[in-house]
């Protein structure tokens, strides 16, 4: 089932309570499933039910590198490891460890980072993880995703179970807009087409897909046809999908909340210089690092806004 | 330990260092002092305290082998040959393109290897992490890790200590290979680590020091391991880096060393000489 329900408002769910209700019921009905986290699970909605289960939800203190082996360790065990921390030490802090006794390893594992890009807020610059997508799009095999909504979570922090190789699932912890109805599958590596267009598409992913489906209303309103492709999962990209739109529209804007280098952007444009080059522009941090301040701050600061997307659309149409 | 089980022993040790000398002198060189260094440990774990099935080498109850210092690989590759985990003649593949027995231990290419290791640091939390897991698992086996001295310079061994002892993981067993030298030159050179033994202690560790080129002193200290109990092991094993060929361990810089036909055959002839005494 997957139904869209998209009309601008905000899903009243916290992210972090559906990573904590999802974990939780993994762990539950799977006996080779265990979590594990670093001193963060009251950010990742998990502290309460671990209490309650303190075998397979275990709390490794700030030390997210010997996390990601022990995660690792465990997997050689036959458990099937899911791991949260905020984005920067879910990626940087721990890259190595998920790099090499994970993925290199055949460790198959799930690593939760919170907080991406702008929605790392009132923690600033040292907790903005801009490049986490870069890092886990360079680790060979790894699939990266960008949850769309608590719907969208849900549905990726279970097909994760049984996906081999190291999973980055890269989401806020607070409120996302709603797309999608409860209980909707999204597979992983498939792109999905909230808005239809024939000028110009726009990929987007996480936060930045509320902004694409505003920016794409008042682009109809001045006659211009966008459509809106939610890119989810950043990798694998649904090339096809990309392909088709690109075909289709002849003009390409791909919005991200992260460093235009190496991630969705990147993706993208691979798809279109190898199958059908044709005009691209993104709206994506400017190879910057974070700071502090309230999201909506962060956005103007940074470029992530309806706006911007709409500026962008209307420039790279000038190309076609 | 009978004096009969103490020459087999030794007989191993001296074996593994030959099969070693064998892979290495295949390839050219490589890691020679840090392999020796163990190998009388490597034969009281395989001859002695491991519960293995080299037919079955996933067999789940098995006790698992962690050498986080992963470039002591041929001294691993060798006591898996003789344990027949392998064809022995296949440690001449050592590092050739395609091979099972790539230079740092790798688990998903060599039958035998329960985990891979090479950036150092990395197989002290793995180890943490699968003996948790077995624990949680009921299963009756334990975990032995082997850290190099120098390795645990990374500070990714103490985030793992820290976690085995808070966790209660009474089936691991650290042994360190303390032979007090690292790539550059001595430890104490380097970055010195200070006492392991109080170090350890002080991270929770139930702790022993013994001669890591005794096999009688290696099997009692594994031996009182099999209690198990609510605090994790640590063996420090007092080594010699290059123990076993009197050249290597002269050789000031023998962390990686050339092994040529003439060394090889001198000094494969030497520990020959020895395997005939105690075999004799």
């Amino acid at each position: 089932m997957l139904n869209i329900v998209y009309n601008g408002e905000l899903d009243p769910r916290l992210c972090k309570d559906v990573i904590g209700a999802t974990v939780a019921d993994i762990v539950d009905h799977d006996p080779n499933a265990i979590f594990l986290d670093a001193d963060l699970m009251s950010c990742s909605g998990t502290l309460k039910w671990a209490k309650a289960n303190p075998e397979r939800a275990i709390d490794c203190g700030i030390a997210e590198s010997n996390m990601a082996g022990v995660a690792a360790g465990l997997a050689v065990a036959g458990f099937k490891p899911i791991i949260h921390s905020f984005g920067t030490f879910a990626s940087r802090r721990c890259y190595d460890q998920v790099f090499l006794s994970g993925g290199y390893a055949k460790n198959d594992m799930t690593v939760i980072g919170t907080d991406p890009g702008v929605t790392a807020t009132m923690n600033g610059g040292t907790h903005m993880p801009f490049e986490d997508v870069a890092l886990y799009n360079a680790l060979p095999g790894a699939t990266v995703i960008d949850a769309s909504d608590p719907a969208c979570l849900a549905s990726v922090l279970r097909q994760c179970q049984n996906r081999p190789g190291v999973k980055y699932i890269r989401v806020g912890r607070k409120q996302l807009a709603r797309v999608y109805a409860d209980g909707s599958e999204l597979p992983i590596g498939k792109a999905i087409t909230l808005r239809d267009g024939s000028d110009v598409v726009i990929f987007a992913a996480g936060l930045m897909l509320h902004e694409a489906m505003k920016a794409a209303a008042s682009l109809e309103a001045q006659g211009i046809s966008a459509a809106v492709v939610d890119c989810f999962t950043i990798k694998p990209i649904d090339a096809d999908a990309v392909e088709a739109f690109a075909k289709k529209c002849g003009a390409v804007v791909v919005a991200e909340n992260a460093n235009r280098h190496g991630g969705l952007y990147n993706n993208i444009l691979e798809v279109l210089a190898e199958r059908c080059p044709v005009p691209a522009a993104c709206v994506a941090v400017e190879d910057e690092f974070g700071e502090v301040g309230t999201q909506s701050y962060l956005m103007e600061r940074f470029g992530l806004t309806a706006a911007h997307i709409e500026q962008q659309a209307k420039a790279v149409l000038k190309r076609k | 330990m009978d004096i009969q089980e103490k020459k087999q022993l030794q007989a191993f040790a001296t074996r593994i260092r030959m099969a070693a000398l064998e892979a290495i002198h295949s390839i050219g060189s490589g890691h020679v002092g840090g392999v020796m260094s163990i190998a009388d440990t490597m034969a009281v774990l395989y001859g002695r305290e491991m519960n293995v099935r080299p037919e079955d080498p996933k067999w789940p109850d098995r006790d698992c082998l962690v050498v986080s210092k992963g470039h002591a690989g041929p001294a691993v590759y060798a006591t898996l040959a003789l344990k027949g985990f392998f064809p022995y003649e296949e440690l001449k593949t050592l590092n050739r393109g395609g091979t099972r027995l790539p230079s740092h231990c790798d688990r998903t290419k060599t039958p035998g290897v329960d985990v891979t290791t090479g950036s150092l640091g990395q197989g002290t939390s793995q180890a943490a992490g699968l003996a948790l897991g077995n624990r949680i698992k009921g299963r009756k086996n334990r975990v032995f890790l082997i850290v190099g001295d120098g390795e645990s310079n990374e500070g990714q061994c103490w985030e793992s200590f820290m976690f085995a002892s808070a966790k209660k993981l009474g089936n691991l067993v650290v042994l360190i290979d303390w032979n007090k030298r690292q790539l550059d030159g001595y430890l104490d050179e380097v970055l010195p680590m200070g006492d392991f033994v109080a170090k350890m202690e002080a991270f929770g560790f139930d702790t022993v020091k013994v001669d890591g080129g005794d096999v009688e002193a290696i099997a009692a200290a594994l031996e009182r391991t099999r209690a198990g109990g609510d605090k994790p092991y640590a063996i420090v094993l007092d080594t010699v880096k290059g123990h076993g060929i009197a050249e290597v361990e002269n050789t000031a810089m023998n962390h990686s060393m050339p092994v040529n036909d003439e060394r090889f055959e001198r000094w494969t002839a030497q520990l020959k000489a020895e395997l005939d005494a105690l075999e004799g």
